[in-house]
């Protein structure tokens, strides 16, 4: 079994993957430049595994998808946006360890 | 009583890798343990230039990442994992992690510190929302706009130039008269035709609706209030160690810094220093690898004064 990577998503599949989708999907917004982001991005993909099948994990970049990134006010990266029913349910600022990433996630599949 | 590791290294920036280098090469059992991923808060620098032996253009995280690849080709071991409480016992040290407990003779104390809050209303309403920490992260995202850069050391001069290449302007507020940093740094601040200087200024209130719109800040001489409009602040004004999960028995300063000797050693015997975490004039990264090195030889002369503490009780000889 292949190792289970976050999608790329782009303005063109943005509401098909993640406003429709019936799990919810945790975005991460980053991009080359941004140091934190790259640090955060093994993190990312290690929740991407652990969460297959519960949560789906994505990931766009916010240089080559900039009208997504204002449609949803980012202006610090990393940015994790927790969406459920195709609305943010949560949101991570900054690169946090797993561990809070993981409480955040858990809280939005309980709740 | 049994141990995993004869070293447990807190922390992946510069100062723990250089630990994890010394460390393998020595043969020493050792395990270094990064809640991210390598880099520390050299991966925020978006060009380091002072690093000696390194002249060509490389990024915080790039020249970390080469420490990281150098040291894991003699053999350290980095796990990805989160320590939460340090506890010192009779035979070992306990190391809790978010994923279990690890027991190690030697630790050395690599978790560096973070940038610190201000504290000044509108900092954490406006974090992500015009509030940054981080000026490589966020700049692009103040394209023409202005900006204001609160500091007066290296890091808020380095940063204030690094967001001259976005922004349309760049206010750099600094409570004194004189900048801290580097006198190269102050020349290329003065020469930039974007940078204002608001010296002698502090940073009250950060004020907007949906995000930031503007700043506060009064005249430390004039007693006198005034609003600067920014669509962001990047703040540098100071670091904040990352010791919570030390015992009380650690030694820290008056502003949380563990406090070493030459060797590193700190209050507590078998616990060892390194980096931006310890108490210390100049947190470099070329300061940051010298403590690394030292602290990891350190354990190890501790640990071979164990062995042959032990060979001498158990009756051997010692060639």
């Amino acid at each position: 079994m292949s190792a289970l990577k976050p999608m790329a998503i782009t303005e063109a599949n943005f509401e098909a993957e993640v406003l429709k989708s019936s799990t919810p999907v945790m975005v991460d917004f980053w991009a080359e430049w941004c140091g934190p982001c790259r640090m955060i991005a093994p993190v990312v993909e290690e929740i991407a595994q652990e969460y297959a099948g519960r949560v789906k994990v994505c990931k766009v970049n916010v240089d080559e998808n900039q009208s997504l990134a204002s449609r949803y006010s980012i202006r610090s990266i990393p940015s994790l946006l927790i969406f459920k029913g195709g609305i943010v349910a949560n949101q991570v600022i900054g690169a946090v360890p797993k561990a809070e990433l993981i409480r955040r996630l858990d809280a939005v599949l309980k709740g | 009583m049994p141990t995993d590791y004869d070293m447990i290294i807190v922390g992946a920036g510069p100062a723990g890798l250089t630990a994890g280098l010394y460390a393998s090469r020595a043969r020493v059992k050792t395990c270094c343990i990064e809640r991210l991923s390598p880099g520390g808060q050299a991966a925020l620098t978006a060009r380091v230039e002072n690093y000696p032996g390194i002249e060509e253009l490389i990024t915080g995280l790039e020249l970390c990442q080469r420490m990281e690849r150098q040291a894991r080709s003699f053999g350290l071991e980095i796990v990805r994992d989160e320590v939460q409480h340090l506890e010192t016992s009779r035979e070992a040290l306990d190391v809790q992690c978010a994923s279990g407990l690890r027991r190690s003779r030697t630790i050395v104390v690599a978790s560096g510190a973070n940038s610190a809050a201000l504290g000044v209303p509108g900092e954490k309403e406006f974090f992500g929302k015009g509030v940054s920490y981080c000026a490589t992260c966020d700049g692009p995202f103040f394209k023409d706009l202005d900006v204001a850069v609160i500091g007066g050391g290296d890091s808020a001069l380095d940063e204030a130039l690094f967001l001259t290449r976005f922004c349309r302007r760049v206010y750099l507020v600094h409570r004194r008269a004189e900048f801290r940093a580097v006198k190269l740094l102050v020349e290329r601040v003065a020469a930039s035709a974007k940078i204002e200087l608001v010296l002698n200024a502090a940073l009250e209130k950060i004020l907007g609706a949906e995000g930031v719109e503007s700043i506060e800040v009064r005249d430390r001489t004039a007693g006198i209030a005034r609003r600067i409009p920014v669509s962001g602040v990047f703040l540098y004004v100071g670091l904040s160690p990352n010791t919570g999960f030390l015992p009380a028995s650690v030694r820290t300063d008056q502003k949380g810094y563990v406090i070493t000797d030459e060797e590193m050693r700190t209050s507590v015997d078998c616990i060892l220093a390194a980096g931006d975490v310890r108490h210390k004039s100049l947190r470099q990264i070329a300061t940051a690898v010298g403590d690394g090195a030292l602290a990891a030889m350190s354990a190890v002369k501790r640990l071979e004064s164990e062995k042959t503490a032990q060979m001498k009780s158990e009756g051997g000889s010692i060639s």
